[in-house]
């Protein structure tokens, strides 16, 4: 191998490790034979592990009603009929139905909004505690600015996207906003996803529903995802629609 | 139609043959989820021993799902290849499978059974073998899809390179991609999962991964995985669509709450031929399934979810696809509770696909709330390889950052094709060594030895 030649490998092999400042990615992680070395290796391991640890946490209600409180909203905390996270696991039915208590208070509530805003634990209670707060603090202005009536906030736990149609449609609201955790991976154990859903319903399934995914620290920020969901919920309330008919273009359309 | 079986002098009755199919489905939290699974240990066996003796011919005399209210259920029975199936008619469902596992069952007949097969049929005889079986059978079947690459071919094992991004960013997803090309991975398609389902952004992205192929003479095919509608704006606007994206299912109301129905995805097909981008073949479909998937959506009919999953291949068959996969492990633990469930739904699900004909690949995959670890993934990996499947997906590390959960790495598919001395596509395989990534016997040359120019001109 000449000079030259050898320049230009050295040169390849830190051009493959600069790939890391492009993506959050597991790339250029090397080879020993055909596996991954071994610090790498043990990096996915505990990855895993905080992810499963992610699942298991438990949401602190209490935390997030004093959070809420600062912005003087009224707030209603419920529950799914799932009673633990193991039975919540296996079965996402239950996730998704109100307990018959949280139904009645619920009622008590119900007298028409625009807006509902629907704070659900998911599958990542870490993802709730972390964006949820800051997230609402961004929305609730501008729909505010726009005139649109919002219901008190509600939280929910042990709960799935579609509990948000239950809760939607006893607060009969226009368009329900459920905040999420997202099931947690390996990289990411605290995103937060958001559905929008147009005249919430038992039975809708998800093409009636428009999603915000990522949102999370290396993710999508509070700030933009206010912005995109706002967008959405101004839409879905001129088109009388949210889900699959109602394309992103649409956003761009009224931005400009 | 009543099914009966006694054991032990306990009499098992089975009122029709979808109560048999889902009570003789190996255990999976699913089927149990729905209320339709075997109450007891004896009860499945009983059930599996009840199917055994049932003809195949009552498979095609009884629609499990109403004809008139399922499209699916009318795509299965008005294209069946009915004088295939007269050769197979004979048979029950025990006595296929013996013929099955014979010598007789060669690739050759196999090969010609497949569109004499109805997926009910397909399902019921999965469900009375076992691991094994599964993989003896797939194995001895070829599909083989050919669009810039050739997929399928025995000994030859392929990867989608899926190079995702949480915000679709372009130098991100590139970086992903480089890596993976690096690694000997992308030969069946680099597909990007885009983040959100934007037509422009999703066709700057197209333009990407074109503008990648051309300049580097990849022999690659290109997909980004947006929703049917999004893809079919995008051909209008004259966009390099090479593969037209779909996840399906077995139920038309499934099918429906993924927004598609059949007239849409033969839309989508038709507008994909008119750009002509595959001169080998008119393969231009990439369908994802998943067991799970209809009941997810409460439109399971009452069926279980590994004969559902075999009806949405029956969908896919019919659009003459140039891949298909399985996302075993992504719909989660309701479905799929643990590893063994897992594997186990995986070989079915690879079985029942090469069977019917498919060019069947598989995502190992499972997401962090379920009961499994990349333990399962290896093992489930390795299972797979020896049963033929045509391609993995291949992830930087295993871990998708954009969908949030555990597939395989670049470096997985480095040792399954390794452990079963399979290579890439015979296309890929010959760019990955012009461009100086592997020496003259196909494996990857040391890092200080690459030669590749790729690193210096795409970031």
């Amino acid at each position: 191998m000449n000079q030259q030649d050898k320049a230009q490998n050295i040169e390849i092999g830190s051009k493959w490790q600069s790939l890391k400042k492009y993506t959050p990615a597991r790339v250029a992680l090397g080879r020993t034979g055909n596996a991954i070395p071994v610090k790498e290796m043990l990096q996915l391991k505990v990855a895993h592990a905080f992810a499963k640890d992610a699942v298991y946490a438990a949401m602190d209600v209490h935390l997030i009603e004093q959070s809420l409180q600062q912005l003087n909203f009224p707030v209603l905390s419920v529950c799914s009929k799932a009673v633990n996270r193991k039975m919540y696991i296996q079965r996402p039915d239950l996730g998704r139905q109100l307990d018959d208590a949280s139904c009645i208070m619920l009622q008590q509530n119900s007298k028409g909004f625009d807006v509902g805003l629907i704070i659900a634990d998911g599958l990542s209670a870490t993802a709730i505690q972390l964006h949820s707060f800051p997230f609402i603090q961004q929305i609730v202005p501008l729909l505010q600015k726009a005139g649109l009536t919002i219901a008190p906030i509600v939280i929910a736990s042990q709960a799935r996207v579609a509990i948000g149609d239950t809760i939607g449609s006893i607060l009969q609201c226009k368009v329900s906003v459920v905040l999420i955790g997202e099931r947690p991976g390996l990289s990411v154990c605290d995103s937060m996803g958001i559905y929008t859903t147009y005249q919430p319903a038992m039975g809708l399934t998800d093409e009636s529903r428009n999603c915000i995914s990522n949102i999370h620290a290396k993710g999508l920020d509070d700030y933009t995802a206010a912005q995109k969901t706002f967008l959405l919920i101004q839409n879905s309330i001129a088109f009388k629609l949210s889900g699959v008919h109602l394309k992103e273009n649409a956003d761009i359309i009224n931005l400009q | 139609m009543a099914y009966r079986c006694t054991i032990r002098n306990n009499n098992y009755v089975f009122e029709d043959l979808k109560t048999v199919l889902a009570k003789a489905s190996p255990m999976r939290s699913g089927d149990v989820m729905a209320g339709i699974a075997a109450s007891s240990y004896e009860e499945r066996v009983a059930a599996q021993m009840a199917l055994a003796d049932i003809p195949l011919i009552d498979f095609i005399q009884t629609d499990i799902i109403d004809y008139d209210s399922d499209e699916v259920t009318r795509l299965i029975m008005d294209n069946y290849d009915k004088l295939v199936f007269q050769q197979l008619s004979h048979h029950t469902v025990g006595s296929f499978r013996d013929w099955l596992l014979s010598e007789a069952a060669n690739t050759e007949t196999l090969t010609s059974i497949a569109k004499g097969l109805v997926p009910e049929i397909v399902a019921a005889v999965s469900k009375i073998m076992r691991n094994q079986d599964l993989i003896t059978v797939a194995q001895n079947c070829e599909v083989v899809s050919r669009f810039r690459t050739t997929i399928g071919l025995k000994g030859h094992l392929s990867t989608r390179l899926q190079p995702n991004h949480p915000f679709d960013d372009e130098k991100g997803i590139m970086a992903s991609i480089i890596d993976g090309l690096l690694l000997g991975n992308g030969d069946a398609v680099i597909g990007i999962n885009p983040a959100t389902d934007n037509p422009e952004k999703v066709a700057h992205l197209l333009m990407l991964l074109d503008e990648l192929r051309i300049q580097f003479k990849i022999p690659m095919q290109s997909c980004v995985l947006s929703h049917v509608t999004t893809t079919l704006q995008l051909i209008e606007q004259k966009a390099p669509v090479d593969l037209v994206f779909q996840s399906i299912a077995g139920t038309q109301k499934a099918n429906a709450s993924f927004g598609i129905s059949l007239s849409l995805l033969k839309e989508a097909y038709e507008a994909a031929i008119s750009l002509n981008r595959n001169s080998a073949s008119n393969q231009i479909m990439y369908f994802e399934t998943g067991q799970g998937a209809a009941l997810s959506s409460n439109a399971n009919e009452g069926v279980d979810q590994q004969t559902c999953e075999a009806r949405a291949y029956a969908v896919a068959r019919h659009f003459n696809p140039f891949l298909v996969n399985s996302v075993v492990g992504f719909i989660g633990p309701e479905y799929l509770y643990d590893g063994k469930q897992i594997i186990r739904a995986g070989l079915e699900d690879h079985f029942c696909g090469k069977l019917m004909g498919l060019p069947m690949g598989m995502d190992v995959c499972c997401t962090s709330h379920a009961e499994s670890d990349q333990d399962d993934m290896d093992s489930l990996l390795t299972l797979l390889s020896v049963a033929g499947c045509n391609f993995f997906m291949g992830v930087p590390g295993a871990d998708d950052i954009m969908l949030h959960y555990q597939s395989t790495s670049f470096h997985d598919a480095l040792y399954a094709r390794k452990i079963t001395n399979k290579k890439p596509a015979p296309e890929f395989a010959s760019w990955l060594y012009q461009e100086g990534i592997t020496d003259t016997e196909g494996l990857l040359l040391p890092t200080n030895e690459l030669k590749t120019i790729l690193l210096n001109s795409t970031l």
